[in-house]
């Protein structure tokens, strides 16, 4: 009798065992499935967060344990009712502008904002003026065409091949 | 005139590469804490010593005092903890200790075996007073002043040069 069990009994517990997997992944989507538009809302504000300790990643990214700290508290006021504005206020007044992964425009990041496009306008300005400078120059101030593949008389002066 | 056109392009490659040196230079992970010169923020939170005993921003006003963050986690606390309880037996400021989502057992335990250099340390579970720091990483030391402002922060363990040439000097001066 005993001996015919045996297996049973394993079985079983290999059957529970394999579906703790599932017991786990069901814990982490509870809260999601709980109020699906409302997390919506803490992973598009997160999305705009810098995480500070990993700071190339959103703290809607980032595993680390400020980064789901600070998606906990985004998710706590929303749901006290406040705002996106209120919240980034809020990060901001904490950790500085560095949080923004898109920086205001203000003083001290014009050039920031500004100098990409200043640089491109400059370059093309210079460019404008030395083609136009260059077009008013006479002929001998350029180097002959003779060196051109397809010009017949610079054929001879060649190397054969 | 236009024969030193040629140094142009030397001057350019000169400014550039006095940005990039400087940027080399510059340490991402210190972010400037847009706190300092700021009211430190509200808390009122119950000591790691005794559970039944909290401590308030109140009840600091008055004092200058170094709050220093800290964990048993934090492999960087320990480095620089010889250096605090160093400090803190030279009297010349309160420190009390922010332990940062720690567990009271192990808080305890680590401060019994290393030395307790602070007045009291406040026992900050869940983090939250450490957001309201803009606390990201650990070891964090701020100085505050006697209305209660942050004057300084210092992230990552404190070093004897920053202690005598940044702490020091700020406390001495704050405090005359």
């Amino acid at each position: 009798m005993n001996k015919l069990l045996m297996p049973w009994r394993r079985l079983c517990a290999l059957l529970v065992l394999s579906l703790l997997p599932l017991a786990t992944l069901a814990n982490e989507a509870a809260p999601v499935a709980a109020d699906p538009a409302l997390e919506k809302r803490v992973m598009a504000i997160s999305a705009e967060l810098r995480c500070l300790v990993c700071q190339n990643q959103t703290i809607a990214d980032s595993h680390a344990e400020l980064a789901v700290d600070l998606r906990n508290q985004v998710r706590e006021m929303l749901r006290k009712g406040q705002s996106q504005d209120e919240i980034v206020a809020y990060m901001t007044a904490r950790y500085g502008d560095f949080v923004l992964y898109r920086p205001p425009l203000k003083q001290s990041t014009a050039l920031l904002w500004f100098g990409p496009a200043a640089l491109l306008i400059g370059a093309i300005l210079v460019l404008i003026i030395s083609l136009k400078r260059r077009a008013r120059l006479p002929d001998d101030q350029f180097e002959p065409e003779s060196e051109l593949p397809d010009d017949p008389a610079a054929a001879p002066a060649r190397p054969a091949p | 005139m236009k024969s030193l056109k040629f140094l142009i392009p030397l001057a350019l490659f000169a400014v550039l590469a006095l940005f990039l040196g400087a940027g080399l230079n510059l340490n991402p992970r210190e972010v400037p804490s847009p706190l300092i010169g700021k009211p430190a923020p509200e808390f009122k939170l119950p000591q790691l010593h005794d559970a039944s005993a909290s401590i308030s921003r109140q009840d600091l006003l008055g004092k200058v005092w170094i709050l220093n963050v800290w964990a048993s986690w934090c492999v960087a606390c320990r480095e620089e903890h010889p250096l605090m309880v160093e400090y803190a037996r030279r009297k010349t400021v309160p420190i009390y200790g922010l332990n940062y989502k720690d567990t009271r057992e192990a808080g305890l335990q680590w401060l019994g075996r290393l030395g307790n250099p602070y007045v009291a340390s406040l026992f900050d579970v869940d983090g939250k007073l450490g957001i309201d720091f803009g606390v990201y990483g650990v070891p964090e030391t701020f100085v505050i002043d006697r209305q209660g402002v942050i004057r300084f922060k210092h992230i990552g363990p404190v070093t004897p040069d920053v202690l005598r040439d940044k702490i020091e000097p700020l406390i001495k001066s704050l405090q005359s």
